[in-house]
């Protein structure tokens, strides 16, 4: 575009020989140029690879899942198919209820932390620590496996051995049952999750950061601007296309918390922690009922899709300020 | 020359082929009463015993080689289901009363009449009622007994006798769900708070519990109160199920049943046992151990474990007599099956009726683990127990009296679980009231009206 605007001659452009040299250029350096017949050939046997595991692992379980929520199924035996009674059912469950607010719960506390607590992490990466040492240290925690984790936060927050009751109690406070009470057994799951997964929500929006010129800041100063406004006005807005990434992956993640849950209080104390994946895999693979673990499951899904669609729209991940 | 490229690759895969058939030709070969077959069960205690049965069997049977495999409960059962599912199940089992009903509906197992009846076992060899628990509602055998189990109490015997509560008084021991009886009162003498203060004395912290009277593993609603609650709640003539096996109506709306768990919460609030948010991850046998509980009532397999905590002077009472004046315990018992996929359905049968026999439940008594299915063996493991200085006279009593009543056998017992357990969850925290559990019991009778 701006070779052709700043050509003195538009009528020299169009010369045989600048189209000579166009094509041996294409000969040259062959998929820089025009992508036709024979590189979709070449780009489907790369793309092959990765389509075998989507078709194999989320296509196809995805395909049967949706027809099994309209079934019967205790996984030994054929499914039977009986319309939309599993969802039916699930309308009127009052555990499905109990999960989509235990689940919610568990998603507000840990975003809200998670990413307040990331976003400081980033800017003090950005602006104060800039070792490498100290950067990479953020990130320990999330490279622990999740059940190790939380067997580990188990263990030290336990209400009879646990050092964080010793210490609770040394200093003169009352023991808190953490997993045991059920006002304590979300909020507690939600910390370990920020605890471990900040330092990598961190790093992403560190690396937005980067992405923003000096050039920008730069003016700001120049225009006298304190350190507050301009994180307020300049970082966040131009941020946003990460954050919104970031929070959309990070949402539908913590959605699907599981294994946390799985290795310590099990969906207890009574319900207290019966999130729609624990629930979901307790009626599929403890009770057998996978036709109605595959109804729950695509309402999981759809939850998601519709929290994600609206992620993108209101935060317009799709679009950046810097253009 | 791409043909000839072409023509080794062919060859090539031929052979492969050809070889490969040849492989599993020699897997599977005609006669199924040889190679190798799988064994699982979930017990590490008894994995030693079992392991010398694999091999004895080995030396007699040596075409065919036994390969045990322990997976702890927890993942036991989900394992077992989907290897079904997927063609990897293990050929022989374990298994237990309240999981075997789906498997017989799904057709998982293989009836094992004709192998008795060919082979000639002896079902009168093992201790009464054992063998036809394994009878499904077909009127087809599905498992060989191996091994049973009652319910006692274990105590810190320096405890009692610090609150002057001898051996013959813990083994007389008398409940009702209105005070608790002598039992209440000794788990209450028994529980001390941090400035020494017993739980029946004056003054007494129920909030700073040193030593609880009695231990809290769980609301133990998953298998009807095996351990915790139902040798209580038997004594007032109820029972879980309409009728055993194959009940078809849960009875846990009756008064009977609400007012003995009533009861058992109330020790909670009264400080005589853990809260149950105290215990949520925490191991009530460790906490024994540990001293930090004077009574925990359980079953006989985990006698091993409490003689193994260091420092602690073990004694074992029946548990106390109730309101029908007689004590009772639940009976349960495990038992071998086959799995219905299984490729070498000769030799499993050749195993299954070894785990069955005395040859093998000799050699589960001598390790003193369980007590196994066959009476003469249970004599033995009696005795093995005792050699060890573990008078186990409160669990084998029970069989003799015959004041056993069984695990309510049923179908949809996982679903019946995930109903109950947190409902039952909910009472024994204080949350809601005994009479929550009638709510509880319509959702699980509607199961079996679907």
């Amino acid at each position: 575009m701006t070779t052709l605007t700043k050509h003195p001659d538009p009528e020299l452009s169009a010369t045989g020989r600048s189209r000579k040299s166009r094509k041996s250029q294409k000969r040259g350096k062959p998929g820089a140029g025009f992508r036709g017949i024979g590189d979709l050939k070449i780009a489907l046997l790369f793309i092959f690879p990765a389509m075998i595991g989507f078709v194999l692992f989320y296509l196809v379980p995805t395909i049967r899942g949706i027809y099994l929520s309209f079934t019967e199924y205790s996984i030994l035996g054929d499914p039977e198919w009986i319309g939309v009674k599993n969802y039916q059912q699930i309308a009127k469950d009052p555990l499905f209820w109990n999960a989509l607010g235990v689940t919610s719960e568990y998603v507000v506390i840990n975003i809200v932390l998670q990413t307040v607590l990331a976003l400081g992490l980033a800017i003090l990466m950005h602006r104060v620590a800039k070792s490498t040492l100290i950067r990479g240290a953020l990130l320990l925690p999330y490279l622990m496996a999740n059940v190790i984790a939380a067997l580990l936060w188990f263990w030290m927050l336990d209400y009879q051995i646990g050092i964080v009751n010793q210490f609770i109690e040394w200093v003169g406070l009352p023991r808190v049952a953490f997993f045991g009470s059920e006002q304590w057994a979300i909020p507690t799951q939600a910390l370990i999750n920020t605890w471990r997964h900040m330092g990598y929500t961190a790093l992403l929006l560190f690396a937005g950061l980067q992405a923003i010129p000096n050039t920008v800041y730069e003016a700001a100063s120049i225009d006298g601007s304190k350190a507050v406004s301009t994180f307020w006005r300049i970082t966040l807005p131009l941020l946003r296309p990460v954050l919104a990434l970031v929070l959309v992956v990070t949402v539908i993640g913590s959605f699907q918390v599981f294994d946390t849950v799985a290795v310590t209080t099990q969906g207890g104390p009574i319900n207290a922690t019966r999130v729609l994946q624990y629930y979901i895999y307790q009626r599929a693979f403890n009770e057998q009922d996978f036709g109605y673990g595959s109804a729950l499951a695509v309402i999981l899904f759809l939850i998601l899709a519709i929290v994600a669609f609206i992620q993108m729209k209101f935060l317009r991940g799709n679009q950046s300020d810097l253009d | 020359m791409k043909k000839k490229v072409l023509g080794a690759v062919a060859a090539a895969a031929v052979a492969t082929l050809a070889l490969t058939a040849c492989g599993s030709g020699g897997g599977s070969s005609a006669d199924s009463a040889k190679g190798e077959i799988s064994y699982w069960l979930w017990d590490s205690n008894q994995l030693p015993a079992y392991q010398q049965c694999a091999d004895d069997f080995h030396k007699a049977n040596p075409d065919i080689t036994v390969k045990i495999t322990q997976t702890g409960w927890d993942d036991y059962w989900g394992k077992i289901t989907n290897g079904m599912a997927s063609g990897t199940a293990p050929d022989v089992f374990t298994d237990h009363l309240s999981k075997f009903p789906d498997f017989i509906k799904t057709k998982q197992l293989v009836p094992l009449d004709d192998a008795v009846s060919t082979d000639k076992v002896d079902l009168t060899q093992y201790n009464d009622g054992l063998a036809n628990l394994w009878v499904g509602q077909d009127g087809k055998r599905y498992g060989l007994p191996k091994d049973w189990d009652t319910v006692g109490l274990f105590y810190n015997k320096k405890m009692a006798a610090d609150a002057g509560l001898s051996p013959a008084q813990m083994a007389s021991l008398s409940w009702n769900p209105q005070d608790g009886g002598s039992y209440e009162k000794a788990i209450a003498h028994l529980t001390v708070d941090k400035n020494g203060k017993r739980g029946d004395e004056a003054g007494f912290d129920k909030n700073n519990v040193a030593v609880f009277g009695l231990g809290l593993p769980g609301s133990d609603a998953e298998n009807a109160g095996q351990t915790q609650w139902s040798f209580l709640s038997a004594t007032t003539g109820w029972s879980a199920t309409d009728k055993t096996p194959w009940g078809s109506h849960f009875n846990y709306d009756d008064k009977r049943v609400q007012d003995t768990i009533a009861w058992w919460a109330s020790l909670a609030q009264k400080g005589y046992m853990p809260k149950l948010e105290t215990t949520v991850g925490a191991n009530a046998p460790d906490a024994f151990g540990a001293g930090k509980a004077a009574i925990n009532a359980n079953g006989d397999w985990m006698i091993g474990q409490y003689k193994g905590y260091k420092g602690i002077d073990l004694g074992i009472a029946p548990t106390p007599t109730g309101v029908d004046g007689k004590n009772a315990s639940m009976f349960n018992g495990l038992a071998d099956s086959i799995w219905a996929g299984t490729k070498k359905k000769d030799a499993s049968i050749k195993w299954v009726e070894y785990l069955g026999s005395s040859a093998c439940q000799d050699v589960v008594a001598s390790k003193a683990v369980v007590f196994p299915a066959i009476k003469t063996s249970t004599d033995k493991a009696a005795a093995a127990f005792a050699a060890k200085g573990i008078d186990v006279s409160a669990f084998t009593e029970h069989v003799k009296d015959k004041s056993t009543f069984l695990l309510p056998i049923t179908d949809n017992a996982a679903k019946v679980a995930g109903i109950m357990k947190p409902a039952m969850d909910a009472v024994i925290a204080g949350k809601s009231p005994a009479s929550s559990l009638t709510d509880a019991n319509n959702q699980v009778n509607a199961l079996f009206s679907k």
